[in-house]
């Protein structure tokens, strides 16, 4: 199988402090993969190097062979922890925006999940509560027919019943050419999604396997080890 | 179909116990079609691979079989299905004596009871 991600002994510091430490990794195309650990461990530093927003301090990074730049960015889809979009911007000048940017987006595919939503696009972002707004964000990002998905963090703020929307929305636009990299701390409520799972504990790499792997050989869920593995 | 899947056992294995369970009780009667991996796998909310693999088990055991074009059906053996229900409910009985079995209550007082409980309930006690 092709790969989508590769780690080559990546770090990256800050000053003195060690943010990655040595990091090798390969992820496959056509995965959900769980990004695990706690807060401060390590992933969004991680997803800020897939996305060329930090340069490694050594060791490199690829991303369908292509160093983080221009090429890399049109294939990788890119959900922040906060959104950049100004608070005045309307829906559907925010899909158009996306459109100008990204030649992958699909903006049919956009007001269909806008719609099932019940959302009105000439609403401003402004108006629209935390929740939905996220919401607004995650379909910005899962419009694109990108190869490479990086959700840092999608759950954090929504209630139980937007959060089954959210991973409805990931699992139907799965396809088997692109990964989706879904960073969280709120592990029970997606490990259902998952096909693989990365530990990072204290900037390295302490786990990556299958879900389904880690229950047959350690008898507990994923949640469970995680509890285990960073109990304070 | 409403999915469970709260234990630590392997996703996909608790995707195939609920499937046979419904194939059991009739709620995928023989020769149904089952909805497409993905439409399954949004219902359950599971990754599209897991319900796949789950898929995949069941084809391996006959209970399913995929056609090409037509898509994926419930197995017309009923056979088949009469072996899987007596498994099945081997297994729950088994699981049960062993229970009762710790408590120190030996078969044939476990047979007396249920019969004598089976009784009421039919009573409407």
């Amino acid at each position: 199988m092709s790969v989508i991600l590769e780690c080559n002994s990546l770090t990256k510091k800050f000053g003195s402090v060690t943010a990655l430490n040595n990091i090798n990794l390969n992820l496959e195309r056509g995965k959900i993969i769980g990004l695990l650990g706690p807060n401060g461990s390590g992933k969004t530093t991680l997803i800020k190097l897939i996305n060329g927003l930090l340069v490694p301090t050594s060791g490199t990074i690829r991303i369908a062979g292509k160093a983080p730049g221009v090429e890399s960015k049109k294939i990788v889809s890119y959900l922040p922890e906060r959104t950049y979009l100004p608070d005045w911007l309307k829906v559907s000048q925010a899909i158009d925006f996306f459109k100008d940017f990204y030649e992958d987006f699909d903006v049919n595919k956009a007001y269909d999940m806008l719609k099932r939503l019940n959302l009105d696009p000439s609403k401003t972002l402004k108006s629209l509560s935390k929740g939905t707004k996220e919401k607004i964000q995650l379909i910005l990002v899962m419009s694109r027919n990108a190869d490479l998905y990086c959700l840092d963090e999608p759950i954090g703020g929504v209630d139980p019943a937007a959060r089954d929307y959210i991973l409805n929305t990931i699992i139907t636009n799965y396809n088997e050419n692109a990964t989706v990299i879904i960073s969280t701390h709120l592990i029970s409520d997606i490990e259902n999604v998952l096909d693989e799972a990365i530990f990072i504990k204290e900037g390295n790499l302490h786990l990556h396997s299958s879900v389904d792997e880690i229950r047959e050989k350690e008898g507990k869920s994923i949640d469970a080890l995680f509890r285990e593995v960073f109990r304070c | 179909m409403q999915w469970d899947l709260n234990s630590d056992k392997p996703v996909y294995l608790q995707l195939v116990e609920q499937i046979q369970a419904g194939i059991i009780s009739g709620k995928y009667r023989p020769g149904d079609k089952l909805p497409s991996v993905r439409e399954m796998a949004a219902q359950a909310m599971v990754n599209p691979n897991t319900m796949q693999r789950a898929m995949s088990e069941l084809e391996r055991e006959g209970l399913v079989y995929a056609n090409r074009t037509a898509g994926r059906f419930i197995t017309s053996d009923e056979e088949l299905i009469r072996q899987l229900k007596k498994r099945y409910i081997t297994q729950i009985i088994n699981d049960f004596l062993e229970k009762t079995g710790q408590l120190g209550l030996d078969t044939d007082e476990i047979i007396s009871l249920i019969n004598e409980i089976a009784k009421n309930k039919n009573k409407g006690v």
